[in-house]
């Protein structure tokens, strides 16, 4: 089976993050295609490249850098709630003229009909959040 | 061609949360889907007529809804119960809406093949 994932809420605000990234695993490991995470809302709180949370806690940004490194997933950031929340990537800050980037690895950032795509591709479309 | 359903529950003028979701209709829409929208507990009051968010600073969301018609969006659902247990008459809204009662929904979400 083929799922499209949408994740709304930020790491901070709830667990359902990390409830799409667990059900995500276990997809994968039962054979099953993950054809795209999209982040959206205050789900795009995910992909901040400096969010540092103390060591015992779940370090949410690097599990799914690590899921898209190891496991090739395709994690698509909503441009237009990134930039409302102050999360550009490195095209972007240059063009707003904003010295850094904040982009996490294993992210990209595109526009909503990435979603649109996602859900029509996939067998099955969740939203988490 | 899929079927998609909005569910539109939140209240307006709370946050961005209606907005962004206004984003990915109009999307949807513009992807040539059939769209629905689905009103319900507060959501409602996303349709109430007379409201002037624009005084207080805020985007005036009413309007989008009033553009709907343009993209082909036309099947606007809302619940009875919803209405009801906030006094709001269907001729309070500013679209026409389509009422089903609540014992009906889980219905009527099994003829779409995407909710969000």
């Amino acid at each position: 089976m083929k799922y499209a994932i949408q994740v709304n809420a930020s790491p901070n605000d709830s667990n359902m993050g990390y409830s799409a990234y667990q059900f995500i695993k276990a997809a994968l490991k039962n054979n099953h295609e993950i054809f795209r995470v999209f982040f959206y809302h205050d789900g795009i709180y995910h992909a901040f490249k400096y969010a540092t949370p103390p060591e015992d806690e779940l370090q949410m940004t690097k599990k799914w850098t690590e899921l898209a490194k190891l496991q090739g997933v395709d994690l698509v950031v909503c441009i237009s709630a990134a930039q409302r929340r102050g999360l550009l990537s490195d095209d972007e800050a240059k063009r707003q003229g904003k010295v850094d980037q904040d982009l996490a690895e294993g992210f990209r950032i595109s526009g909503l009909g990435q979603l649109l795509e996602a859900t029509l591709l996939a067998d099955r479309f969740i939203e988490f959040g | 061609m899929k079927k998609f359903l909005f569910v539109m529950n939140n209240s307006p003028h709370n946050g961005i949360k209606l907005q962004e979701k206004l984003d990915v209709i109009l999307t949807a829409a513009a992807f040539d889907q059939k769209v629905a929208l689905l009103f319900l507990d507060d959501g409602i009051f996303q349709l109430k007529k007379g409201q002037h968010p624009e005084k207080q600073g805020l985007k005036d969301t009413a309007s989008i809804f009033n553009a709907l018609e343009i993209y082909d969006v036309n099947d606007i659902y809302t619940e009875v119960e919803s209405l009801q247990e906030r006094g709001v008459k269907p001729s309070d809204l500013s679209l026409p809406v389509q009422e089903f009662y609540r014992k009906d929904i889980n219905e009527l979400m099994q003829q779409y093949d995407i909710i969000i």
